[in-house]
């Protein structure tokens, strides 16, 4: 166990960042594009536009979550075992959104019938706002701590998950999300959805800004330090909210996939800030203790070091990860690139759409 | 423990026994399909057959369908381990977390990203670059597979691991013992033929239904053969390896598998039973009817007629010696039917697509009604199998869930309550079975709707073009 040992942890610490990073940034959008589909989308022929954005890959998108949690498992089965036995029934509900959600986008085409489809368009749009609103609320109960015991379990009940600071970032991730959704639709669509994706990412920008200053403000009440981590973890909070007006500005110019980089770019940040104000520990411990002397210090929290797996899981998979992350990243990279043109939302011949299967009439 | 915890541990078993199973529903379509898909793609790559491009449309939209709810119903298995069965989670995720992470980045992006290229790429890929999507979605799937049973093998035989004796946990030593045990090789090799068998029973019945109302019996009649085909070879394949699997099972999981057969005191040579009844208790240590063949079970356990197999109440015995007092037996009365309604429904349907097969050579298959009103049920039946496959692997090995080093009682999470979990349970229940309806009755409506008509005269041919 030497110095290698401590560069290890930190090391997966650092993937773990980088998959719920990606996993934000990617599902982040169609989270957005979901929320706002009935909105921005006014018919059948532009709700078809707005749902074609993400059809191809959400899917995949999907798959940053998968091996985000199999990855906190495999290297720190301390941290996942109490993450997820500790917030039971918030992973509960996310499973269940995220399960309709996926149905909703596979099947809401698959009958030519009004009511089929308009309730699963429900579904989508609650299916993406209800984890978009969670998982804020998750990462916020992780830095800001919940109760943990001095086995390392969990030890709160459910009202424990639902505190001021918890709502207010399951609140910033909601309004994020649907920002970068909004500026998502800007750079894959045209015409009038196109207009009025447009029109709702002016409107986000502020809201969205405002509540990532306002958790940081908080965060950096709440921890009182001074420390370099937590001036590394400000200046990436204030870079994320130096980005996203960036991105009014550009999306007022109709600099759409520069306005697309900077909504992604500030997702990056807001995750790195995260990560940053967390380290050493993966989940604070709101639990507190006094001593002889009178002075109450917070104990339980949960470190890289007293949650992580052995040296040799930990080197064994670093090379697994090293070897095909890059694959996965070129061909997840290519497949954007394939479906790069612009969808409009009418059906006209030689539009965007293509005419499949089941829009003949049923005989 | 208390009577609290029991139930709380209680509820989390059937909680994952019920989403498991219901993942597996759609598992083994989502590989099956996914290489008969995959397959007619080739065909109609190959051949420019107009034929091939409406088949592989029609079949594939049964496919996204599956897909659809086998991808959502997978994550809940991924966190469930950490939400039900965290203690399990801390003992173990230095080794089993390994191959679920690997799954996730190896395999479920393959086949993720690649179906949507698949579904909506026809348009804006070379037809053979589309082909090769598909190719990626099977292997994402068949890798996939793969990496879930390697986690699965190492709870039903440990390898690769040593017990730290400072954290109490077992550490990872070779995860290429891990991915490669014989164990894991034959379950994936059993797996994968049963996932056949699945697809195949699915594609007869599809089949079967549109030459019962004379709907394009051409081709149909087509099809029909093709999936009597793979029945068959993959009913003969699943047969093997199960065979197979079941003589390593004996040595490595011999408790499992005196139990399967209802085997409680040791014989030599053993008789093997074909229908057993214990008295009515849940762990009973003899048989109170039994009906059996002499040297069956010795000559099937070993290839030798006079050989030893040790018994139920053997075992528990040399497991009290090593673990200490407690119960270590099975229910056998589930594990003991599991295993004989698994293998009669995997003979019947070997026979089924034999007699199938034998009217096509007669040419009579089309003309055959009840064979083919008998061949749409049927599909249950593979179903069943598969559930009752796992229902053996999983029972057979209580009251471990790592067999030897840690029983299933210890595994749960303790900062669950007992009322969450029967709320998830409930929850659980309700949106599955809700799906599943949608589900089914989806498949029915796409299944009765046939393939698109082929092109007019005079038109292009069409694309594989299944996103809109």
């Amino acid at each position: 166990m030497g110095g290698d040992f401590l560069s290890l942890q930190g090391f997966w610490f650092v993937v773990i960042g980088v998959l719920w990073a990606g996993y934000l940034v990617l599902e982040g959008f169609d989270f957005g594009v979901g929320m706002l589909m009935r909105l921005i989308g006014r018919n059948d022929a532009e709700r078809k536009a707005v749902i074609g954005t993400i059809e191809p890959v959400w899917d995949g998108n999907e798959v940053w979550l998968i091996v985000a949690g199999g990855a906190t498992f495999a290297a720190f089965p301390n941290w996942y075992a109490t993450l997820f036995s500790g917030y039971y029934i918030v992973f509960f509900l996310i499973l269940i959104a995220l399960i309709f959600r996926g149905v909703a986008i596979e099947y809401r085409t698959k009958r030519d019938d009004r009511r089929w489809r308009s309730a699963w368009e429900l579904a989508i749009v609650l299916g993406s706002a209800v984890p978009a609103f969670l998982w804020g609320l998750t990462f916020a109960n992780i830095i800001h701590g919940v109760p943990i015991d001095s086995h390392g379990e969990f030890s709160g009940g459910l009202l424990d998950l639902f505190g001021g600071y918890a709502i207010l970032g399951g609140l910033t991730s909601l309004t994020l999300f649907a920002f970068h959704g909004a500026v998502f639709l800007t750079l894959r669509t045209t015409g009038e959805v196109r207009l009025r994706a447009k029109k709702f990412a002016i409107r986000l920008v502020a809201p969205a800004a405002a509540l990532v200053l306002a958790i940081f403000v908080w965060s950096a009440t709440d921890s009182g330090g001074t420390d370099g981590k937590w001036i590394a973890a400000a200046l990436l909070a204030g870079i994320a909210a130096l980005l996203l007006t960036l991105s009014l500005g550009l999306v007022f110019r109709d600099r759409d996939g520069a306005a697309f980089a900077a909504t992604a770019l500030a997702i990056c940040s807001s995750v790195a800030a995260f990560f940053v104000g967390l380290y050493p520990n993966v989940l604070v411990s709101s639990t507190r203790q006094g001593n002889l002397f009178g002075t109450v210090t917070t104990v339980n929290n949960l470190t890289v070091f007293s949650s992580s797996s052995s040296h040799h899981t930990l080197a064994t998979m670093a090379i697994v990860a090293l070897i095909f992350t890059p694959i996965v990243l070129a061909y997840q990279t290519w497949t954007y690139w394939v479906f790069r043109a612009r969808l409009r939302g009418d059906p006209l011949p030689g539009g965007e759409l293509l005419r499949g299967p089941n829009d003949r009439p049923t005989s | 423990m208390s009577a609290l915890a029991a139930t709380t541990a209680e509820l989390s078993r059937w909680q994952f026994a019920i989403t498991i199973i219901y993942h597996f529903l759609f598992v083994p379509i989502t590989i099956g399909m996914g290489l008969f898909v995959a397959g007619l793609q080739t065909a109609w790559y190959r051949t420019k057959q107009e034929r091939y491009q409406r088949l592989t449309v029609f079949f594939g939209k049964i496919l996204i369908i599956n897909i659809a709810l086998g991808v959502v119903t997978g994550i809940v298995q991924e966190f469930q381990f950490g939400m039900n069965w965290a203690t399990y989670s801390r003992y173990v995720g230095d080794i089993f977390g390994a191959p679920l992470a690997i799954e996730g980045l190896v395999a479920f992006f393959l086949e993720s990203v690649f179906i949507g290229l698949w579904i909506f790429g026809a348009g804006r890929l070379s037809p053979r670059v589309h082909l090769a999507t598909i190719w990626a979605v099977a292997l994402g799937s068949i890798l996939s597979a793969y990496f879930i049973l390697a986690a699965n093998s190492w709870m039903q035989h440990p390898v690769g691991y040593h017990l730290n004796k400072v954290s109490g946990r077992a550490e990872m030593t070779s995860l290429w013992a891990i991915m490669t045990q014989g164990n894991l090789l034959e379950a994936f090799a059993h797996v994968m033929s049963a996932a056949v068998v699945t697809a195949g029973a699915l594609v007869l019945a599809v089949s079967a239904y549109h030459l019962l109302k004379k709907n394009e019996v051409e081709l149909f009649a087509h099809t029909a053969q093709i999936s009597l085909v793979v029945l068959l070879i993959g009913g003969i394949s699943v047969a093997t390896w199960g065979h197979f699997q079941g003589q390593l099972v004996s040595r490595e999981q011999p408790m499992k598998m005196a139990a399967a057969e209802a085997l409680f005191e040791t014989e030599k040579p053993a008789s093997l039973s074909l229908f057993a009844l214990q008295p009515f208790e849940k762990y009973p240590s003899k048989n109170s009817f039994n009906v059996t063949v002499p040297h069956a079970l010795s000559f099937l356990t070993d290839w030798r007629w006079n050989s030893k197999v040790y018994g139920i109440n053997y075992w528990q015995r040399e497991y009290q010696k090593e673990y200490g007092a407690g119960n270590y037996k099975p229910i056998v009365a589930v594990n003991y039917w599991s295993f004989r309604l698994m293998i009669a429904i995997g003979t019947l349907l070997v026979g089924w697509a034999a007699l199938g097969l034998w009217l096509v050579r007669r040419r009579k298959l089309e003309q055959s009604r009840r064979f083919l009103r008998l061949s749409i049920p049927l599909l249950a039946l593979p179903f069943l199998a598969n559930t009752f496959g796992w229902l053996l692997r999983e029972m057979g090995r209580q009251p471990w869930v790592v067999e030897g080093l840690l029983k299933t009682s210890d595994a749960f999470s303790r900062a669950v309550s007992v009322q969450a979990v029967a709320f998830t349970l409930a929850g659980f229940v309700l949106v599955y079975t809700l799906l599943a309806a949608i589900e089914a009755g989806l498949v029915v409506y796409v299944v009765k709707r046939g393939p698109e008509p082929p092109a007019d005269k005079g038109e292009q041919p069409k694309r594989i073009e299944l996103g809109y």
